[in-house]
């Protein structure tokens, strides 16, 4: 007859101002690095900050941010712990690094649950790291959080252009808001991206550099914000952030 | 507990129902919770009872517990599942969100963890009865 769990999703995210879904059109263009690192950067201004990770066949942003054994407490629902200044939400609690195969259906029905029994502290903004592609994850959020912003993260090659402009047109025709396009790992000046993106109207938000020092710096908080990737992206996404 | 916020889910649709229907009072709520959550029957209506709001003050709560069955989507086999013999934390976590139990069961005939969930899954409000106008 019904899902009670669809009945209180809406109240689970009044108490966040904005939420953000760091995207694209495919893998591997760096949208986890992306999602973590714009967290830490609105946290280190003195925002409340959330992340959720909804990436849950490939989950990325605990290594990225080096989570520890933390677990959310059970109070009501469940209390997402704070890791680096940030309210941190993903599977992983409950998975480990073990392989968690998931369909479509399960897909859906674990996001449900997860926005259902997640209770947020008051936050000004909650970045959601989503899974690439037009699968499931994106059409339950397009769903589920009609507010939700979509940020895309693209790399320079064609090819994943390509795949961020099907995103694109999917988000254009539901009339959802996408606050820009970051360009990642451009490794040489290019204005391909950037014509296209300002072509169709779009906010081209910045090329932000390939930086062979992030590797080392992933799972340490402190060193990820040293990194070149943090400046370029400080910068890049300086408009979308407040003072 | 989580079980509360699985009964403010409840309750929350019980209202809207009541609402669109136009019911001044429901009578009887029907809650089918699946073994595979492994919901606490006790704490649910407990919450389910503290939560309930003037239009349910009278209504009698219904809870049935649905058996778990799966069924493996590469050999056919279907089999119930057993939470005897989990480790706390698997339990746990399963409880938390029942799709992680594909990082932890396997089908018992051929090994894959490419199972479905026929039946038995979670929390669902199976039936709202009431009276509309002053009956």
């Amino acid at each position: 007859m019904a899902d009670p769990r669809l009945e209180v999703i809406d109240r689970r995210l009044s108490t966040i101002d904005r939420i953000i879904a760091i995207c694209s059109g495919k893998g591997g263009v760096g949208k986890s690095v992306v999602a973590s690192m714009l967290s830490l950067l609105l946290a280190r201004r003195g925002l409340r900050v959330g992340l959720l990770d909804l990436d849950f066949t490939c989950p990325a942003t605990h290594l990225i941010l080096g989570i520890g054994d933390l677990m959310p407490r059970e109070e009501r629902g469940i209390i997402p712990p704070e890791v680096h200044g940030l309210e941190y939400m993903s599977l992983i609690y409950y998975t480990g690094e073990k392989p968690t195969p998931l369909r479509g259906s399960d897909v859906s029905n674990a996001i449900i649950e997860l926005l259902s029994i997640t209770r947020w502290g008051r936050l000004s903004h909650l970045i959601v790291d989503m899974p690439p592609g037009l699968g499931d994850a994106t059409l339950d959020l397009l769903r589920l959080i009609p507010e939700m912003e979509f940020l895309i993260v693209t790399t320079p090659s064609r090819i994943a252009f390509q795949t961020v402009k099907r995103l694109i047109g999917l988000l254009k025709r539901l009339n959802r808001v996408i606050l820009g396009v970051l360009e990642n790992m451009a490794r040489e000046s290019s204005e391909l991206v950037r014509g296209e993106v300002e072509a169709m109207g779009l906010n081209y938000l910045g090329s932000i550099p390939f930086d062979p020092g992030l590797e080392k710096a992933l799972g340490d908080a402190e060193a990820l914000l040293q990194t070149d990737f943090a400046a370029s992206l400080n910068s890049a996404v300086l408009s979308l952030l407040p003072d | 507990m989580h079980e509360w916020a699985l009964a403010e889910g409840v309750v929350a649709a019980v209202s809207r129902i009541a609402e669109e229907q136009g019911l001044k009072r429901v009578t009887e709520v029907t809650v089918r919770i699946g073994e595979l959550q492994q919901v606490d029957r006790e704490i649910l209506i407990f919450a389910l009872d503290q939560l309930r709001p003037p239009i349910m003050r009278d209504a009698k709560i219904i809870v049935e517990e649905v058996p778990a069955r799966l069924r493996c989507r590469v050999c056919g086999h279907s089999w119930r599942f057993d939470p005897k013999g989990l480790e706390e934390e698997v339990s746990e976590a399963i409880h938390f969100i029942p799709e992680v139990a594909h990082a932890y069961l396997r089908c018992p005939s051929c090994g894959s963890p490419d199972f479905e969930v026929i039946e038995g899954r979670g929390i669902w409000l199976a039936s709202v009865k009431g009276l509309r106008g002053d009956g």
